[in-house]
């Protein structure tokens, strides 16, 4: 692509100065006339049988409008929550979750009753007011023990508590095993997080009675996909049924569901007849929302004594938790990237899916590649524990060097450049220099170590081809380029942002590829109102696919304007050159149209024989193949042994996400990213009581967010490979960082405590448990 | 969550405080800084029926140094104590503590006589009223500190009762405190504070059992003559850590040893 | 059972009739009408809902209406004045500073507040002023290059690079 103005730019965002100012429009400020509010009524049980529930207390109180239960909504909502396929098309079983519990509840948190009131307050009032009867049944917390035969059920309609099995053989993993020098074993644990958007959920359902429309504003990533579902079990056709998200304030995977709360607000408003707001409060986000991560990795790996990789075995357990969350398959898609960066003969990968008495999992930034990149990370290192090698050489005598390359199970790696990513890296943190210090600290009692992490995710979600066997939908993305009379210009899109800084990014994208002003273009997202069909934003796509839905329609737009212009300029298409924005005929750029006056001309009088009027396409993308960002980050820590507190002395990261369209926004990703992945290494742990399943960190006090304290400078460099797959050269950015990041940690810590003959910590590295590994280690 | 509905009054004087308090009953509550009771409330784990908001009292937010002792009022916020020059050299050990107390926010209105009243294990200040014998000053009597702390969130204050001030011995000689806890803004996971008066040493544990508890073994060792270390090996018969979401009780007395350890010579290193 | 309250709210007085328990973030979003002041949690952990009183940083999730009787509240909305952006505004703009902004205006008030104690606060000292406050966005990279710039920026001195930067560390904290 020629080099332009814009592309490349570190443009301050167009979103911020509403936001810095207080005019932001989240979900809490949309406010309605003759609004109610709902509080609901949740389980405090992990798993009970409902009795019976008594609403009458509630119903007499001040200003409750309804209160309302499963029975009241059956006959207003259709339909179950949707699952999707993802990477399981073959579930076991797929048991219905209707939006509110009728007989028994099978988590703490698991909606029961609604109250309606005129204001929160009174809403909240009425809520303690709500008697249910419960009857508490045993809770199925533990993963293993949850798979045997005549383990109590998560919910009594069930055969067992599996809900898939699936295994993904690829090559010949005995022959790969026989020729190995060391066989090694390791269990990887991936704990339970909160996403933890700062805004929290909630939504404004506006069903107009009798006309059988309704608009829902809701805080999400995919305000399309819920219109389908909502609209669909309420039966408001899409047309009637609008959706709106403006504001989002982070969504990290969190977001790109229908929610029970959506059916229930809508449904209620349609009940009584007014419009209906919900905010979730932090206290029942973190029961109510979906979590990430939950699983346990048993690995096996066959390596021979000068380092090279030959075969991975492994299992994946994944804590679906009690109901499918739309994606819960998603995270599988670790066993198809557990080879990470390196060339395997064989990988054996099999992913169970097992039900227990907690919240549903459901994808969380990365989902299913920071599981893969920890796992594979993780074994490279104890490999070369094994066998005496620099970690680094281990990395590089096994990396994949030429592509496009397939990998064990079919999937193309488009890109890559992965030595050099490791080498700068190691560059930019001075290795030899590093681990000089290292002898030295250790020779003084001192623990010092380094972690590293080299990875490759997949991302840009998806072309069509393999998406729709396993999904059985096609993961397109969409754009309108709508060019107006003078000169500006609106681009609606199928994506939404909520952070990621899309307006600014794709407005930089329009400028260019149209040769317009950056200010005359509007980029309007998240209300199904005024954009086409779009699958939302996550799996770092909105560029990727997004984007080049947008260059799809520009080009269209560019091609009609040099039509427009010929027909200005008396001389034929061939003969029109573009430069820049500006229309010209071959040989005389001194005589040209902008853009504007095409526009202009188009709207007007004296069109071309047979050509409609306007300036303006429509585009929809299914990209060829997935992107596959990758790099290199690399962390030295020290563990204080006495205490088992770690503290992060550096943290350098290489990315390389292909060209780059703003790299402020760019950098920005990475921090963020690398902040979640540091975090789950350290800090976050969503605990359940394992006997009762009631939920141990139920607040922000005790679920550990760190604050800019805890956080290390991130010294961030790049290379740019571009991809070959679209015509921008774009990759994906907006989980990279976490995926790299928890392992890069993690290896550093191990390292660290390498002179105890400590070989593997687990997540999150909290100083109890390290202290308590080094006392053991010492004995 | 939202709180449940109550009677706000902000009397002009403690004794209208008290007969307020009286009138309302045993659901009535003092509110002061709000920093604990208000999040408690927002649980609806406290559902005070109505609230005796003391700040019109005059009188209640001074610091004053007389004969050895410095007495602080119990509306003087922990800001105010980061930025008090009497306190600077007759308590600075407080002022260490007012530092790592919560936040900015936090710290601009919570309250020396709240964290005492309040009662918590983990209110940093307590363990220090404890280790330095002070006096909690109410409407109604003078409090020793060693008979106040008597049980998770439980003191010696009957319903009607005020904190106005709280009196500390002046105590200049060498002080350290530690607070470790994974976020900066934390509540300590496990406290040790460790003053000289005259020729011995005190020493305070916040956090390590159902209330502040004062480290009474160690001290005896110390003055005994014991090193650092070995003192800190008494601190585990002065605690009683429970385990939690944080940290396993084992850890905690294990900390508490390294802690005191610690705290020692960073005071007489300081000198 | 409600109570009048007058107040001031970015230099404007009010007067209202309110609940005793509504709390001072509620009556600044839903009867002024400021929804800029933000809500994350119920336990006091995030700063979202940050706003002054009196010229202090507090979280107004923490404070009853009825508290805050006779006193000036600024919030964010009343930050930038006639229309010039406060130079911890600008910064956060300049820096990339935020993402999804939904933290921003809780972090612009902390920041102002702790550029007013301290002009000019080092790496450890921004820290500190700002441990009150959670983004779940930025990793707090560019807000501390934020109040660093802004800091400079009301020193009437130039920004200094983010090449110099020193690295802090992830230890729970001693001391
Ligand atoms: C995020 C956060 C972090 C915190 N971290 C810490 C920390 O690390 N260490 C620490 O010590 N504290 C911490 N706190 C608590 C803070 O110090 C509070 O200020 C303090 O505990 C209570 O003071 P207050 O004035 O806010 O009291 P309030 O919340 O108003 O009252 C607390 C209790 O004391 C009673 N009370 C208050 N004043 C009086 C009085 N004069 N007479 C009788 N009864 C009274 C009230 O009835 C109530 O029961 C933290 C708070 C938050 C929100
Ligand atoms: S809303 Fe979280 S501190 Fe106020
Ligand atoms: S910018 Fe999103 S939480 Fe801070």
């Amino acid at each position: 692509m020629a080099v332009t103005s814009m592309i490349g730019a570190r443009i301050q965002r167009r979103e911020d100065p509403k936001l810095i100012t207080g005019h932001g429009n989240f979900i809490d400020d949309v406010n309605l006339v003759n609004m109610a509010h709902m509080s609901v009524v949740r389980s405090p049980h992990a798993h009970a049988r409902i009795r019976s529930i008594d609403t009458s207390a509630a119903l007499a109180a001040k200003g409750v409008v309804a209160v309302l239960i499963a029975a009241d909504f059956k006959a207003v909502i259709g339909g179950p929550l949707p699952v999707t396929n993802s990477f399981v098309p073959d579930k076991k079983q797929v048991p219905e979750q209707f939006p509110i519990a009728a007989t028994e509840a099978a988590y703490a948190g698991e909606p029961v009753a609604v109250v309606i009131a005129e204001d929160r307050y009174l809403a909240d009032d009425a809520a303690q007011l709500v008697v249910v009867d419960y009857e508490p049944l045993p809770a199925v917390m533990d993963l293993e023990k949850a798979m045997e035969p005549g383990s109590p059920l998560v919910k009594s309609d069930r055969p067992d508590n599996i809900g898939w099995d699936a295994a993904f053989p690829a090559g010949d993993i005995d022959a790969a095993f026989a020729e190995a020098d060391v066989v090694l074993k390791q269990r990887i644990g991936q704990q339970r997080l909160f996403p933890t958007a700062m805004e929290t959920r909630g939504c404004v359902a506006d069903y107009i009675p009798y006309d059988n429309r309704c608009t829902l504003w809701t805080s999400t990533q995919v305000p399309h996909f819920i219109r389908l579902f909502v609209g669909g079990a309420l039966g408001v056709p899409e047309s009637q049924f609008r959706v709106v998200s403006h504001d989002v304030g982070g969504g990290f995977g969190a977001k790109l569901r229908p929610y029970p709360e959506e059916y229930l607000a809508t449904a209620a408003s349609k009940i009584t007849e007014r419009p209906v707001k919900w905010i979730e409060d932090r206290t029942e986000s973190l029961q109510a929302t979906t979590q990430g991560r939950g699983q346990i990795f048993d690995v096996e790996v066959a390596a021979k004594r000068d380092g090279t990789l030959l075969g991975l075995k492994f299992t994946q357990l994944l804590d679906i938790g009690a109901y499918h969350g739309v994606f819960s398959a998603f995270q599988v898609v670790a066993c198809l990237l557990g080879g990470g960066c390196y060339d395997f003969k064989a990988i054996h990968a099999r992913s169970i899916g097992v039900f227990t008495n907690r919240m549903s999992t459901d994808p969380y930034r990365g989902a299913g590649r920071p599981e893969a990149t920890h796992l594979i990370e993780r074994i490279v290192d104890i490999v070369a524990r094994e066998i005496g090698m620099d970690p680094a050489e281990v990395r590089r005598k096994n990396f994949i060097t030429t592509f496009p390359h397939t990998n064990n199970f079919g999937l193309v790696y488009d890109s890559g450049e992965y030595e050099r990513s490791m080498d700068r890296a190691m560059a930019n943190i001075d290795y030899p220099a590093l681990r000089k210090r290292q002898e030295e600290l250790r020779a003084k009692g001192r623990y010092t170590g380094i972690g590293f992490s080299t990875y490759v995710e997949i991302c840009g979600v998806g072309p069509s081809s393999a998406t729709a066997p396993a999904a059985g939908i096609a993961l397109v993305e969409s754009s309108m380029v709508r060019v107006h009379p003078s000169g500006s210009v609106t681009v609606s899109v199928g994506t939404h942002a909520h952070g990621q800084g899309h307006e600014t990014t794709f407005a930089q994208i329009v400028a260019d590829t149209l040769g317009v002003p950056y200010d005359s273009v509007e980029i309007r997202h998240g209300d199904t109102g005024d954009t086409p069909f779009g699958y939302g934003t996550y799996g770092s796509r909105s560029l990727a696919v997004g984007g080049m839905a947008i260059m799809a329609s520009c080009h269209k737009v560019v091609d009609k304007a040099k039509k427009l212009a010929a027909h200005a300029f008396e001389a034929s298409e061939e003969d029109i050159v573009v430069d820049q924005g500006r229309y010209f005929v071959r040989g005389n750029p001194g005589e040209a149209k902008v853009l504007a006056e095409l526009a202009f001309a188009s709207y007007g009088a004296g069109l071309p024989e047979g050509m409609e009027h306007g300036l303006e396409a429509v585009s929809y993308f299914d990209p060829p193949n997935f992107v596959w960002p990758f790099g290199c980050h690399i962390c030295a820590v020290e563990v204080d042994p006495e205490t088992g507190a770690v503290s992060i002395d550096r943290y350098v990261a290489v990315d390389d996400c292909g060209n780059v369209i703003n790299p402020m926004v760019v950098d920005g990703q990475l921090h963020g990213g690398i902040a979640q992945g540091i975090s789950q290494a350290l800090f976050e742990e969503v605990q359940y009581d394992d006997e009762t399943g009631q939920m141990l960190t139920g607040t922000m006090l005790d679920y550990l967010i760190p604050t800019m304290a805890e956080m290390p400078h991130f010294e961030l460099d790049r290379t740019v490979t571009p991809s070959p797959t679209n015509e921008l050269g774009v990759k994906g950015v907006g989980e990279a960082g976490t995926i790299a990041s928890s392992i890069a940690v993690i290896n550093a810590i191990t390292d660290a405590l390498a002179p105890f003959g400590i070989k593997h910590v687990e997540m999150p590295a909290r100083p109890d448990r390290l202290w308590s590994m080094i006392k053991e280690a010492r004995a | 969550m939202i709180t449940a509905a109550f009677e706000y009054a902000r009397p002009g004087s403690v004794d209208e405080a008290q007969s307020l308090l009286t009138k309302y009953g045993d659901d009535a509550k003092v509110i002061a800084g709000g920093q604990s009771l208000i999040p408690l409330m927002r649980l609806r784990l406290s559902q005070p029926t109505a609230l005796v908001d003391i700040q019109g009292i005059h009188g209640l937010k001074e610091v004053r140094r007389d004969n050895g002792s410095v007495e602080i009022g119990a509306l003087v916020r922990h800001v105010d104590i980061q930025r008090n020059a009497t306190l600077r050299e007759a308590l600075p050990i407080l002022v260490e503590m007012a530092n790592d107390v919560g936040d900015n926010q936090v710290r601009n209105l919570g309250t020396i006589g709240g964290v005492i009243a309040h009662g918590d294990a983990a209110g940093d200040y307590n363990a220090l009223a404890l280790m330095l014998d002070a006096e909690i000053v109410t409407n109604k009597r003078r409090h020793k500190a060693s008979d106040f702390f008597r049980d998770i969130f439980t003191t010696a204050l009957e319903h009607d009762e005020v904190v106005t001030a709280v009196r500390f011995p002046v105590s200049t000689g060498r002080f350290a405190y530690t607070k470790f806890r994974r976020r900066l803004y934390d509540w300590a996971i496990a406290g040790v504070a460790v003053q000289e008066t005259g020729s011995s040493w005190r020493v305070g544990y916040v956090n390590l059992a159902r209330t502040p508890r004062r480290g009474a073994s160690v001290e005896r060792a110390l003055a005994g003559g014991a090193s650092a270390a070995d003192a800190a090996a008494e601190s585990g018969s002065d605690i009683d850590p429970t385990g939690d979401v944080r940290a396993t009780a084992e850890y905690k007395r294990h900390l508490a040893q390294v802690l005191t350890a610690r705290t020692l010579e960073k005071a007489t290193m300081a000198a | 059972m409600t109570q009048s309250v007058s107040l001031t709210i970015n230099g404007r007085p009010r007067e209202d009739h309110v609940e005793p328990r509504l709390l001072l973030v509620h009556y600044l979003r839903e009867v002024a009408g400021l929804t800029g002041t933000h809500i994350a949690c119920d336990t006091s952990q995030c700063g979202a809902c940050t706003v002054l009183i009196d010229g202090e940083a507090v979280k107004s999730c923490s404070v009853f209406t009825v508290q805050a009787a006779g006193k000036d509240v600024t919030t964010i909305e009343g930050l930038a004045q006639e229309g010039t952006l406060h130079p911890v505004q600008q910064a956060f703009w300049n820096e990339h500073g935020l993402q999804c902004g939904f933290c921003t205006p809780g972090f612009i008030m902390a920041a102002a507040y702790l550029l007013k104690q301290n002009p000019s606060p080092t790496d450890a000292e921004i820290e500190r002023g700002l441990e009150g406050n959670l983004c779940r966005c930025t990793g707090y990279e560019n807000i501390k290059k934020a109040v660093r710039s802004a800091s400079q920026a009301m020193n009437g001195g130039t920004a200094e690079t983010s090449a110099n930067l020193v690295g802090s560390a992830a230890a729970p904290v001693e001391g």
